[in-house]
């Protein structure tokens, strides 16, 4: 598949996807400003085209293991709106019953393995995972998701030569969006780039701009399909940029509101691909799904607020099997 | 009931032949591990075994953290994953592996994932080679809800724990003490299992209980023949596992005999036997004759020389002593 196979239809649904991250985000942002939300929450507004585009690319039966920044990861792999925000509200209906919240959100059935709390642990996650579909020889791919600031862990070479030695069906997703918490890469790193990396490990590796849904997709398409015929991991580094703080509490004091300003207006993927398919007349619909996209967040609120919290003694629930 | 058949094995086999029962009957089973190929690893416990269960051993590099992390993404995506580290000094490498994953999937997904999964690692003394290849850390992990750990002490506890972990759909880390893979015993055959949160009563005793773990039960059994020569009948508990640590056995020999000592090999600081001493304080107080004493290794990392090296460890004459300290003056002193 190249990218202009892509149909006008799947354009769309990839649209709407987007749409319900953003609304999804903005959604629980503000819940957490009327106090529902214990915790702080990682806005992955402004990335959507990266979780969008990629997880495109996967099959039911794959795994994605994600980062502390998830929520984008689990809703494009398919988990429902209402239980992830009854999961962020700490109740017994989220998806871990209240006790992972933001950090550990997880819909496994679906083949997330997990928002995680710590940076850079997901590598070898789903290198496992990667490694179970080979002993079981099945053409079931592993996905990671990590930030350009996860680089710097020692796991991320571990797994690049672990994955490359035994031909892992791993794709490897840096997000890079430019920023570790509130620290900019070129302060924290000497490059210039995160996939030339992969060179050293005989892994392919590709930068491209991730708010160009197309092209996500197609890198993502091609190195799944590179990852189910049994050829080994690649590494997809998508420059991106998240419009909100690291977490909820960020004053964001390491950049301008004018600078976060600029991003939202010529940075935003959901506007971009809006623009396209409307001047391609295939987007005539927008302020209707635009309604239904708010309807299901209001929905999923309305879920939220009537699941009840987890009874005391599940405190002690789930620690052994 | 007569009684199971047994044959000598030692530690080593005891661990090699579970492992081999089990890869035989779960072919989802993984083992990952570094130098597991050519020799069977660093103390050869999986000789032989690449020859039938190649493709289901990872020869891995050395990066232990993803060792760990990628047998706990193997069990998690429904496979069982089997991890050696050469030495459990290098647990500490490994540790956000084992202690924020592993441990707590399970909790953190609320019961939505599970990593069936052991941490295999020799732990403990061995001759000479100092401070990051002798560490006893057992502590670390019975501190972490989410981990069973084991310590056996015998050929056949190492199996059955060993076949108990395998079986099991929780981590375990499952401490071997080097100096005893060369030590025979009797294991029965068959399939042989034994609990977790059990533990061992090795001998009966009616006036001290002596309570061990890993290589000190022996030493605590040599120390108990001592006091035995004096007339005190020292009752030695092994608990096996400590996590769980199985609390009945241990206060009802206490409330038998009300004394303890409690013996590990570990650094005595925040060890197992100090939470054990202080459980049995907890709850055996008013049946105690004397305090609870702890036999450990003193606060220093361990050195090579041999004249400093016997100093970094407990030692089984500090077992008598301790016992004899508890004991009525007309026979202990």
């Amino acid at each position: 598949m190249t990218t202009n196979d892509l149909s006008t239809e799947t354009l769309r649904a990839m649209w709407r996807d987007m749409l319900r991250i953003r609304a999804f985000e903005q959604g629980a942002l503000y819940q957490s400003t009327l106090g529902k939300i214990h915790g702080a929450l990682h806005s992955y507004e402004g990335q959507e085209s990266c979780a969008v585009g990629v997880c495109a690319a996967l099959k039911p039966g794959d795994y994605v293991a994600s980062t502390h920044r998830g929520h984008g990861h689990t809703l494009a792999i398919g988990a429902t709106m209402d239980r992830m925000m009854a999961e962020l509200f700490g109740r017994e209906d989220g998806y871990c019953r209240g006790k992972g919240g933001s950090l550990h959100i997880a819909d496994v059935a679906a083949g997330m393995l997990g928002a995680n709390g710590i940076v850079g642990a997901g590598y070898a996650i789903a290198a496992g995972a990667a490694l179970m579909q080979k002993v079981k020889g099945s053409d079931q791919v592993a996905l990671v998701f990590f930030g350009e600031g996860a680089v710097t862990r020692g796991t991320f070479h571990e797994v690049m030569n672990m994955a490359a030695l035994w031909k892992l069906p791993l794709v490897m997703v840096c997000e890079n969006n430019e920023y570790a918490q509130y620290m900019h890469w070129s302060q924290t790193m000497v490059f210039e780039s995160i996939a030339p990396l992969a060179k050293g490990y005989g892994t392919p590796g590709i930068t491209l701009d991730g708010n160009d849904i197309r092209a996500v997709f197609a890198a993502a398409d091609a190195a799944v399909r590179r990852a189910r015929a049994g050829e080994g991991p690649s590494l997809i580094e998508l420059r991106t940029q998240r419009f909100q703080g690291h977490s909820s509490g960020d004053p964001q004091v390491y950049r301008s509101k004018e600078a976060i300003a600029d991003l939202r207006r010529t940075r935003d993927p959901i506007t971009r691909l809006e623009a396209e398919l409307k001047a391609a007349g295939a987007l005539d619909d927008a302020d209707a799904i635009r309604r239904e996209v708010e309807a299901e967040v209001a929905a999923a609120v309305a879920f939220a607020d009537a699941s009840p919290y987890p009874a005391t003694e599940e405190v002690s629930h789930h620690v052994y099997a | 009931m007569s009684m199971p058949e047994t044959r000598e094995l030692t530690f080593r086999d005891a661990i090699r032949e579970a492992l081999i029962e089990e890869m035989a009957a779960q072919p989802e089973m993984v083992i990952i591990g570094e130098d597991i190929t050519p020799g069977g690893g660093t103390f050869g416990i999986h000789a032989g075994m690449a020859e039938t269960f190649g493709a289901r051993m990872f020869e891995a590099p050395i990066s232990e953290a993803s060792i760990v992390g990628v047998a706990v993404g193997a069990a998690m995506a429904g496979g069982r994953a089997v991890a050696e580290i050469m030495y459990s000094d290098f647990l500490t490498v490994c540790m956000d592996e084992i202690v924020n994953q592993a441990a707590k999937m399970r909790y953190m997904t609320g019961g939505q994932a599970e990593v069936p999964l052991v941490v295999r690692s020799p732990i403990g003394m061995t001759r000479g080679i100092a401070a990051q290849h002798s560490q006893s850390l057992e502590a670390w992990f019975a501190h972490i809800p989410g981990l069973r750990v084991a310590m056996p002490a015998s050929p056949a506890c190492a199996k059955g724990l060993l076949k108990t972990a395998l079986r099991g759909r929780d981590p375990v880390v499952f401490l071997e003490h080097k100096m005893l893979y060369g030590t025979k015993g009797p294991v029965p055959a068959g399939d042989h299992l034994l609990p977790y949160g059990q533990a061992r009563i090795v001998r009966a005793g009616d006036d001290i209980t002596l309570i061990a773990t890993g290589l000190t039960v022996g030493w605590a059994c040599d120390a108990a023949d001592r006091l035995s020569e004096r007339g005190i009948s020292a009752e030695v508990i092994d608990p096996r596992t400590v996590s769980p640590i199985d609390w009945e056995t241990i206060l009802d020999s206490v409330r038998k005999t009300s004394r303890a000592v409690v013996i590990n090999e570990a650094t005595l600081t925040c060890s197992v036997a100090s939470e054990i001493a202080a459980g049995i304080g907890e709850s055996c107080f008013a049946y105690l004759d004397g305090p609870v004493r702890r036999v450990g290794s003193p606060f220093v990392p361990k050195p090579s020389t041999p004249g400093l090296e016997k100093l970094a460890y407990p030692a089984v004459d500090e077992i008598v002593n301790q016992a004899l300290s508890l004991m009525p003056r007309r026979q202990g002193r």
